[in-house]
């Protein structure tokens, strides 16, 4: 037993030496930024607004409720409500943020945002290049910067962003079909109130033969 | 009862030799054996430690009062940063908590899952605690180094499922976030595969080193009578000897489907809370396979949870589970608002150092950095 172990645990430790330059699994870094690795779906690093179409402010699915400002753990999101409303993805009027904040400095990435977000308006990006040397000012992402197309979702989250897109229409689909259900049954009201008043003009015409 | 029961319990008092004096040294808060930021007021009567008050605090970060200020969902991804070590079990508490005031129930699919990742998170915090605990030996790093690369294999496990490799924020009340991605369970079959060949790696190095058995055997003992009264729970308090183990106490979960067996310690020294951790990595390999076999499809939430405008009815409740340092509970009480009124953690670390004057006593003072490492905590988890 005098030595053994350690004999055996440095024959471990050659063995580890020498596989150091033959096994590819061993070697667990990259020669980052030249090399990187790829990018994974879940990734979370800071939220980002999505918009629809081309203009970002027009297409920004965002209708300022402030829940993902109220539930925000570090409270890094400030949220301003419009007065004044504009469509939003299915048509529906709805307000709109005039101001929408995010601190990335004091953001902890825990895309509960995401969670809680009633209307797919708040994602994850997977970007986090983001040095600055501006320290405060540089880090207070506005809705401009915050605002990003649904193409860009779908490249960097392609699963996530397809059932979310596959909702939204399904949710439009609804929606448009009920719009056209509510139309139809206006329709109808409207020719039944037509057809009661032609009614009406037929019998008034005998009440004036009498009187006269 | 007699007056005498309860008295409290203070460790026992070694006097000095009248040939020299006291030296009282303060090991920390800025040392690179505390793990963080954590001190030890030690008394040295030459090596041999006569006193030894352990300071916490530093890291205090109000985790608590701000749980009580936030909604039960905005606390989740706080306790990711309590052991920073085991996210995924500290989700895991804080959702058992929470399911029990709220009467929500977890699919079969989802608890597969938290057995999954929660075993995973066992085995990379033994293996880091063992790797730091050679590193305070003087090892230079190279079973660290060993059990680092072990570790990033999980971690990369954790990012591709959660999207972060340590802040997983991945368990919710009722079950679990999202679903596993595509291939991942193979990946899990893959890696799990090749542990017990970093196991068996890391005991040819270490388990027969005489260097270690001589610093290690024999040295900070803990006997089960103390560990026991001072409510010592995880490896800590079986290498002790005693067979308290709360997967098979309390049977949450699923655990009890599982085949597994509790390893007990014989000395309750810093070898048998080494050897402890490398049988448990064994026996979660175990858990794991059969996990990863018998998982079935499914839904992974409860129908009932939801995610905005949750207000669990008024009452209490505690979750607790085998974490890996030993056991974490979390005590809610609600008053039926969206924030808990009160929001309490038990944490295994703050606990399991409350013995480490006991342990110390009589030792050489180079022996305090090798049993403070053997204790395994992470300061933010005592600290909160």
């Amino acid at each position: 037993m005098l030595g053994e172990g350690m004999l055996k645990g440095l024959a471990e430790t050659a063995k580890n030496f020498a596989g150091s330059f033959v096994s590819k699994g061993r070697l667990t870094t990259v020669q980052y930024p030249e090399q990187r690795i790829a990018p994974i779906e879940n990734t979370r690093d800071f939220p980002f607004l999505i918009f629809d179409g081309d203009d970002a402010m027009a297409g920004l699915r965002c209708v300022a409720c402030q829940i993902c400002e109220k539930e925000c753990p570090p409270k890094c999101i400030y949220i301003t409500k419009s007065a004044d409303k504009k469509p939003d993805y299915v048509g529906k009027a709805q307000f709109y943020p005039t101001r929408f904040d995010i601190d990335i400095s004091v953001c902890m990435s825990c895309q509960i945002c995401v969670e809680v977000c009633p209307f797919e308006a708040i994602k994850m990006d997977t970007e986090f290049e983001l040095s600055t040397t501006d320290r405060f000012g540089g880090l207070l992402l506005d809705r401009e910067q915050l605002a990003k197309s649904n193409e860009y979702y779908n490249t960097i989250h392609p699963t996530e962003a397809a059932e979310v897109d596959a909702r939204l229409a399904e949710e439009k689909a609804k929606t448009e079909a009920k719009a056209k259900a509510a139309a139809e049954a206006a329709a109808a009201k409207a020719a039944s109130a037509a057809a009661a008043s032609t009614a009406a003009a037929i019998e008034a015409p005998k009440t004036k033969e009498l009187g006269v | 009862m007699t007056a005498t029961a309860f008295k409290s319990y203070r460790p026992p008092i070694i006097e000095a030799d009248g040939d020299g004096e006291v030296l009282e040294v303060a090991m920390g808060p800025h040392h690179p054996s505390t793990h963080g930021v954590f001190r030890m007021d030690v008394a040295l009567d030459g090596e041999r430690v006569i006193r030894l008050k352990p300071v916490f605090g530093y890291l205090h970060r109000n985790h608590e009062k701000i749980a009580e200020k936030g909604s039960y969902l905005a606390s989740m991804p706080y306790t990711d940063r309590l052991d920073y070590f085991c996210s995924l079990t500290n989700n895991w508490a804080y959702a058992l908590a929470v399911e029990k005031l709220a009467g929500l129930e977890v699919p079969e699919r989802a608890e597969y899952i938290r057995v999954i990742t929660a075993e995973l998170t066992r085995i990379q915090n033994h293996a880091s605690a063992i790797g730091f605990l050679m590193q305070e030996m003087g090892a230079s790093g190279t079973p660290l180094m060993y059990a680092f690369r072990e570790r990033e294999k999980i971690l990369d496990l954790f990012e591709e499922l959660t999207g972060s490799r340590m802040m997983c924020n991945y368990m919710r009340f009722g079950g679990c976030r999202s679903e596993l991605p595509t291939g991942w369970l193979e990946k899990v079959k893959v890696i799990v595969a090749g542990f017990p060949a970093f196991i068996d790696e890391i005991e040819a190095l270490l388990t027969s080193n005489e260097i270690l058995m001589a610093r290690a055997q024999g040295v900070g003992v803990l006997t089960p009578e103390l560990a026991v009264n001072a409510g010592i729970t995880g490896p800590m308090l079986r290498a002790a000897g005693v067979n308290y183990d709360i997967r098979k106490v309390d049977h949450y979960g699923i655990y009890d489907r599982f085949t597994f067996r509790v390893p007990l310690g014989d000395h309750g020294d810093i070898y048998d809370r080494y050897m402890i951790r490398v049988l448990e990595m064994r026996e979660s390999i175990g858990i794991l396979e059969q996990a990863i076999r018998d998982i079935p499809a499914g839904p992974i939430m409860d129908p009932k949870s939801k995610i905005r405008g949750f207000r669990p009815k008024v009452g209490e409740a505690y979750g607790r589970i085998e974490a890996p340092k030993g056991e974490l509970g979390f005590y809610l009480i609600s008053d039926g608002t969206s924030n808990p009124y009160r929001y309490r953690v038990r944490p295994p670390s703050l606990i399991n150092l409350t013995v480490l004057e006991d342990m110390c006593l009589g030792q050489n003072v180079a022996d305090v950095v090798l049993i403070f490492g053997s204790v395994d905590i992470v300061l933010g988890e005592v600290d909160r």
